[in-house]
């Protein structure tokens, strides 16, 4: 039987982090204009693999990314990476954001701009080569198809070699193909130990890469276990509606 | 008459006549020298303005669109006052040299390059701020990446600039006074030289001073256009 709490939040308990591992989200608040964006959020993420936050348009997933981020503040809360004791904001982070953000340069440029000045040209066409826009490296970036671009913004984010990786809905308006090759390398990067917290709507997406799932609705977070448990003994009412295609208000 | 005038302005023109060309030199240089001063501190005035948050920002940005509107001829008497022999720097002697000129313009057109600049950053900054942020983009790196990217729609500022300095004649003539041979420019020639009845000599300056506009803006359309062709816009 889950832990639950009187927010109605559902604990982990299924898989093996402790209070000593991951990264802790103690009791989260976030109010914008008088409206409660984001309530009580308590839980563990796991120091390792693809943590997926799903939920419904509205739920706050964007905003709690963008917390755990650093690019907003929380009105109360701490966020604490245990594994590294340290707090959350000193951790190497990176993010990729729905709408893919590049600078009025070319390709190449664009991927050099944020990355370590011991970066080579071979480093740089390596991972050039890595997202498949070998001999675009010339072209304005902004000019490149919106799969490629989500590419490239994805290589800028892991050329700094993050420790934590988060990605708001990046293959939201992409097509089979790109959606995949944006999968493969967020996959390796996972397995070669970057902590990815990733948002999507996908269903499959989520059975494909993820190890963990954390569903919010309205602010709260109502559920957070293993991806197999999530799907397949769900327990919160909310989640159950959101799995089978009904739209949550 | 008017014909004749025009005859003897592309006759002055064409001869190289050199009266014409020094004060075109002089414009040009007067012109450039306080650009070129006012882009150093017009700039980065306007970005830092559109990506820093404090108290008053909003104060400070309607000052500054006010400021873009100053009258030349009061810009043209307080640094007369500044610059006169009774003044707080008048022991620099710089009153009815071309240096007091370029002061006089700097005060002019840095506003507008420093307003100008502040909404096209404004604008690039809701698009890069998350970004920056996110990838720890120090402060300076900043700045500079913000003028590399605006760099196309910041031409146009800076023309904006250059076209209110080298038009401009209510200040210079207050404290350049338009001396032969040391601080006359092309504006004030052309003022003084109708009032005199002798068009030609203004004609000439004013087809000059056209054409050079016709070039410039040309150089800057085909700009805009490699800009907006290569999404650097």
């Amino acid at each position: 039987m889950p832990n639950q709490n009187t927010n109605n939040v559902v604990d982990i308990t299924s898989h093996s982090t402790t209070q000593d591992q991951g990264i802790q989200l103690r009791n989260i608040n976030l109010t914008l204009n008088n409206n409660v964006l984001l309530k009580d959020i308590n839980t563990v993420i796991p120091e390792k693999g693809v943590t997926m936050l799903m939920g419904p348009n509205g739920a706050g997933k964007s905003l709690l990314l963008k917390c755990l981020h650093g690019l907003l503040t929380p009105d109360t809360g701490a966020l604490i990476f245990n594994a590294k004791n340290k707090p959350l904001a000193e951790t190497k982070q990176a993010m990729v954001f729905q709408r893919a953000t590049l600078l009025r340069r070319s390709v190449i440029q664009n991927l050099s701009f944020s990355a370590p000045k011991t970066t080579t040209q071979q480093e740089l066409l390596f991972w050039l080569d890595k997202i498949q826009l070998t001999g675009k490296q010339n072209l304005p970036a902004r000019l490149l198809s919106g799969g490629e671009q989500q590419r490239l913004s994805l290589a800028r984010a892991l050329i700094n070699q993050p420790e934590l990786l988060f990605l708001d809905e990046p293959t939201a308006s992409l097509d089979p193909g790109s959606t995949h090759i944006l999968e493969s390398i967020i996959k390796e990067a996972s397995d070669d130990g970057v902590k990815v917290i990733f948002i999507t709507h996908d269903i499959g997406q989520a059975k494909r890469l993820s190890s963990d799932v954390m569903f919010l609705h309205q602010g709260r977070l109502l559920e957070h276990s293993d991806t197999q448990q999530f799907f397949t003994t769900t327990r919160s009412a909310e989640a159950k509606r959101f799995l089978a295609g009904e739209i949550l208000l | 008459m008017i014909t004749e005038a025009f005859s003897e302005a592309f006759r002055l023109i064409s001869s190289g006549d050199s009266d014409l060309f020094e004060i075109l030199e002089l414009s040009i240089q007067v012109g450039s020298s306080s650009l070129l001063i006012s882009m150093l501190l017009g700039l980065p005035l306007g970005t830092v303005l559109a990506i820093s948050r404090f108290p008053g920002k909003q104060l400070a940005v309607t000052t500054l669109n006010s400021l873009m509107g100053m009258p030349p001829v009061v810009v043209g008497l307080l640094v007369y006052l500044l610059l006169s022999r009774s003044g707080p720097l008048g022991v620099l002697g710089l009153l009815y040299t071309p240096t007091a000129m370029v002061i006089a313009q700097v005060v002019l057109i840095t506003p507008i390059i420093a307003a100008l600049t502040y909404q096209v950053i404004d604008d690039l900054h809701n698009e890069y701020q998350d970004l920056f942020k996110s990838l720890n983009i120090p402060l300076p790196k900043a700045i500079s990446t913000y003028l590399i990217d605006a760099r196309y729609s910041l031409i146009t500022t800076v023309l904006a600039g250059f076209g209110r300095a080298i038009s401009e004649v209510g200040a210079v003539i207050i404290v350049g006074g338009n001396i032969d041979h040391l601080t006359r420019v092309m504006t004030t020639t052309i003022a003084f030289e109708t009032s005199k009845g002798e068009l030609s000599v203004a004609l000439a300056l004013g087809i000059i001073l056209l054409t050079l506009a016709l070039i410039i803006n040309a150089f800057v359309t085909l700009l805009k256009a490699f800009a907006v062709r290569n999404a650097y816009a």
